[in-house]
């Protein structure tokens, strides 16, 4: 990025905290760049999400998270409106499955209560069984958030970087911070590939490697801890799929191992929890399929392993002490900290963000808003959630709506298309903003043609194209 | 958008619904083809080694010629209208009883097209099981792929998947595609296979790899892929007492991993129409003329049961299309009695017989056994038996039963045919 001019803000780690800040700060008289050393957007630990907009009961109001989790939880309608990514608030259960367990609930309303969470009830068991008729029969009680819900996290991220660039901040892919130097009043970021940018202040919002990222700007020492969390995915029009999220009673470390309806209609159980050293160990294993199913079937006895698709594992970013480190830096003027974001990290990002700007504006960043900020964008046109006849309105204009790629999901050409020229050029990346590949052939009839489309629209060999990024290139070679 | 009729609809233009839809249009009926692919042949197209046609024509052809051959077929039969790069996306309610099928076809060539049909052939064909349904720990790299996505990038497309390679399960195409990735100037290190036998083909595992020096572990999982971006390795375990002996893993660095380990019929579109499925084939339950649930709507190929040869396949979509013309001149067979699997078999296809007619059954083995027998009873009396010389799972079994074998049987209340291999 050969730039001369020196960027107001510079935002370090593209995952939902890190959109969510460069979106509220787009709504400013700023120049903002976001970087991230992943080939997309959301490639870190957003891309393994659960994708549950929390309901605020598992902290009580003395954690920075919890305030804003509800704070973040409120903030989803508006932005739904506006951004237009999928979103249900289809309810949250906890399940109770003995008298103790019982107690520990009493515990988590007290929590909702406290954070003033509207709408939560204590309820008995057949309050429980009529919320949720998946329900194991042997639930003693348990709790009801309705305002808890989900939400497809990638397309959430996306949403958030896509208006943040329509208003102005610039994305910087494959951009790795290695180095920070300050000069001449401004941070000089440079990438591992010798492309460098400078900004008056930065936000330290790197995720698993928010650590090493403030030992470069020469901040705070703290560690991040990977916390491992394993996930299977089962199919759409599986058999005993619940309604509702189910929770069952909290341990120490972890919200447990839970069942989860996704937004698109398949079905997620898991996570597991467990802390890690290596960053990028994102290795399955077999036990932790029957441990899962065992958790899981617990609380929905319906539910099956002939119906996985994928499994697939993702890292929390855990700190010390388990709370959120949202501030300013005290060692480096002009860095924001946003670090150990972990659970309820989705739910919070949105009041992330305006925390972010605040602390900003409190270390003496001008804030002066933009009357021509455009908070909504257009909507995208998905075959899969319109009628035959509409459609046919689409074919009108662009014939590729009508070649149906993706058929597990339900993803036409044109959408592949425009997917890539937003800029999703990797085959992961394409799948996350699309769909296409992520449903139960797992990319067996499709990738093909995916391929095909992206070497088209992006002019590169199909040699050259990859999973996620250099050195996952697919092919071995032309024949 | 356009809208047409027709007598009959036929979903998939591989081998079963290329025949299928020759046999409906000879029969005098109109009969549209909705086809994904350019071109019509299905996985035929890029099965470019040879050894079909053996039944059907008496001749050892590849997989295009013996696609060639009925797509020029269907090209001189009158009122067939194929529509390629058209996949039936939507099927709307049904408008009435003379016309049980509303379809929404989309399609980049013809637009949104709404056609509808008294009658229906579902030859969507199959699918393969991949990484997930199979749950193989480990990371999730590039370079993982099922075994007909890599032939098809190898024989369609023009790429060498990678270079050196681990074959996951030993069905037919894992085994044919050991030999051409080996063609290809690839290395593959093995064929790793769960079960103490091959699950493909004999010939195919004497002429794919025996013949290449390739190793086959029998009873041997893959506990693990390793790599972050690209595969790095497999970690290989034998298999002892059905568990896998971790502590005697070995490691095998490859760059690919081809899954060969099962395919599974695509009832996509059969669930949407409300069809009932079978658990132990995974396509749709059938009547003795192959009919579903769903009255007009009727399933044969690799749709209904997974089959080892593209030679049956033909034999039972053109049995089926016989009886969907039935079905159209308001001549269907209704008298039909209850099929049954009986004792070490895992299914029968169909679910249901013709007293009074031939009818052809497919079956096959839970077990791996020499000398056995094949016995058909009905009401508990045995009405055939036939000798075996060997069954296995991976090998259908077939045969055909004749109304006179059925002579002289007591009229009794329970007429239920069991097969059983004894």
């Amino acid at each position: 990025m050969a730039r001369d001019s020196v960027y107001d803000v510079a935002v370090i780690g593209a995952g939902v905290i890190g959109a969510a800040i460069a979106r509220q700060l787009s709504s400013y008289r700023l120049d903002i760049v976001l970087l991230e050393k992943e080939a997309d957007a959301c490639f870190g630990i957003s891309k393994a999400n659960s994708g549950i907009i929390h309901g605020g009961f598992h902290h009580g109001p003395n954690a920075l998270k919890a305030r804003l989790e509800i704070l973040g939880n409120m903030m989803f309608d508006r932005l739904q409106k506006d951004l237009g990514f999928p979103f249900r608030r289809c309810g949250i259960l906890v399940a109770a499955l003995s008298e103790e367990e019982m107690k520990a609930v009493e515990k988590l309303y007290e929590n909702g209560v406290r954070n003033k969470v509207i709408g939560i009830e204590l309820a008995g068991r057949e309050r429980m069984l009529a919320l949720e008729p998946r329900l194991n029969p042997d639930v003693v009680g348990g709790l009801h958030a309705p305002s808890g819900g989900v939400i497809e996290p990638y397309r959430f991220v996306f949403a958030l970087i896509e208006n943040a660039q329509a208003n102005g901040v610039e994305l910087a892919t494959g951009f790795e911070v290695a180095g920070v130097r300050r000069e001449k009043g401004a941070f000089l970021l440079a990438s591992a590939d010798g492309r460098s940018v400078r900004a008056r202040y930065a936000v330290n919002a790197a995720g698993l490697y928010a650590d090493r990222v403030s030992v470069l700007f020469g901040a705070e020492e703290f560690s991040i801890i990977p916390r491992k969390g394993e996930e299977f995915l089962l199919d759409r029009g599986a058999k005993g799929l619940p309604g509702k999220v189910v929770f069952p009673v909290p341990t120490p470390v972890s919200k447990g191992i839970l069942v989860i309806p996704t937004v698109e209609g398949t079905c997620m159980v898991g996570p597991t929890a467990v802390e890690i050293e290596d960053k990028e160990d994102l290795s399955t294993s077999q036990s932790n399929l029957e441990v899962v199913f065992a958790a899981a079937r617990r609380l929905v006895p319906s539910l099956s392993e002939r119906d996985i698709i994928t499994s697939f594992a993702g890292l929390r970013p855990t700190l010390a002490g388990g709370d959120f480190l949202i501030e300013a830096s005290a060692k480096v003027p002009d860095l924001v900290q946003a670090a150990g974001i972990q659970s309820p990290g989705l739910t919070a990002a949105p009041a992330v963000g305006e925390y972010v700007k605040d602390l900003l504006k409190k270390s003496g960043l001008t804030l002066e808003e933009r009357p021509d900020w455009d908070p909504s964008l257009p909507e995208v046109p998905r075959i899969r959630e319109l009628t035959p006849f509409q459609v046919e309105e689409l074919t009108r204009r662009d014939p590729a709506y009508g070649e149906v790629v993706c058929r597990c999901e339900g993803v036409s050409e044109a959408e592949i298309a425009a997917a890539v020229r937003r800029g999703h050029r990797t085959l992961d990346g394409i799948k996350f903003y699309t769909r296409a590949q992520m449903g139960r052939c797992q990319g067996g009839f499709c990738t093909y043609r995916i391929l095909r489309i992206l070497a088209r629209e992006t002019g590169l060999a199909a040699e050259a194209v990859t999973k996620r990024g250099p050195g996952s290139e697919l092919l071995g070679a032309e024949l | 958008m356009t809208a047409k009729r027709y007598d009959a609809l036929v979903f998939g233009g591989g081998s079963a619904g290329m025949a299928a839809a020759a046999r409906i249009a000879a029969g005098g009926f109109s009969v549209a083809v909705l086809e994904r692919e350019q071109e019509l042949g299905g996985v035929l197209n890029q099965c470019i080694h040879s050894g079909f046609g053996l039944k059907v024509f008496r001749e050892d052809l590849t997989g295009p010629e013996y696609a060639e051959r009925f797509c020029e077929a269907l090209a001189a039969a009158p009122g067939v209208d194929v529509y390629l790069e058209t996949t039936a996306q939507e099927v709307g309610p049904a408008a009435g009883a003379e016309r049980p099928l509303t379809v929404f076809g989309y399609s980049r060539l013809h637009g949104i097209l709404q056609l509808g049909a008294r009658a229906g052939v579902l030859a969507m064909g199959c699918r393969e099981r991949n990484r997930g349904n199979v749950g193989i720990p480990g990371t999730r790299p590039a370079g993982v792929f099922t075994a007909g996505f890599a032939q098809r990038l190898i024989n369609i497309d023009g790429y060498l998947p990678g270079h050196r390679a681990v074959i996951v399960g030993s069905g037919d195409i894992g085994l044919i595609m050991a030999r051409r990735l080996t063609w290809a100037g690839a290395t593959v290190l093995g064929v790793v296979e769960i079960q103490s036998y091959p699950s493909g083909l004999t010939r195919n595992v004497v002429q794919c790899l025996n013949d290449f020096g390739i190793p086959l572990f029998l009873s041997h999982v893959v506990t693990r892929i390793v790599g972050r971006d690209r595969v790095e390795a497999v970690e290989v375990s034998p298999l002892v007492n059905g568990l896998p002996r971790l502590d005697r893993a070995f490691r095998l660095d490859c760059d690919t991993v081809l899954l060969s380990v099962g395919l599974l019929p695509d009832t996509e579109l059969a669930k949407k129409l409300g069809v009932e499925l079978n658990l132990q084939t995974g396509g749709p339950l059938v009547d003795a003329g192959l009919q579903t649930s769903v009255p007009g709507v009727f399933a044969c190929g690799n749709l209904l049961h997974v089959h080892d040869l593209v030679d049956f396949v033909t034999e039972e979509a053109e049995r089926c299309a016989g009886q969907v013309c039935e079905y159209l001149a308001g001549e269907y067979e209704l008298l039909q009695h209850r099929v049954a699997p009986g004792a070490n078999v895992r299914y029968v296809v169909p679910n249901r017989y013709f007293p009074g007619r031939d009818n052809r059954f497919y079956l096959r083995s839970l077990v791996v056994k020499n000398q056995a027998h094949l016995e058909v009873r009905i009401g508990g009396e045995k009405v055939k038996q036939r000798r075996l010389p060997h069954v296995q799972p991976s090998e259908m079994v077939s045969f055909t039963l004749k109304p006179g074998e059925l002579a002289g049987l007591p009229a009794r209340a329970d007429q239920t045919l069991e097969v059983s291999i004894a």
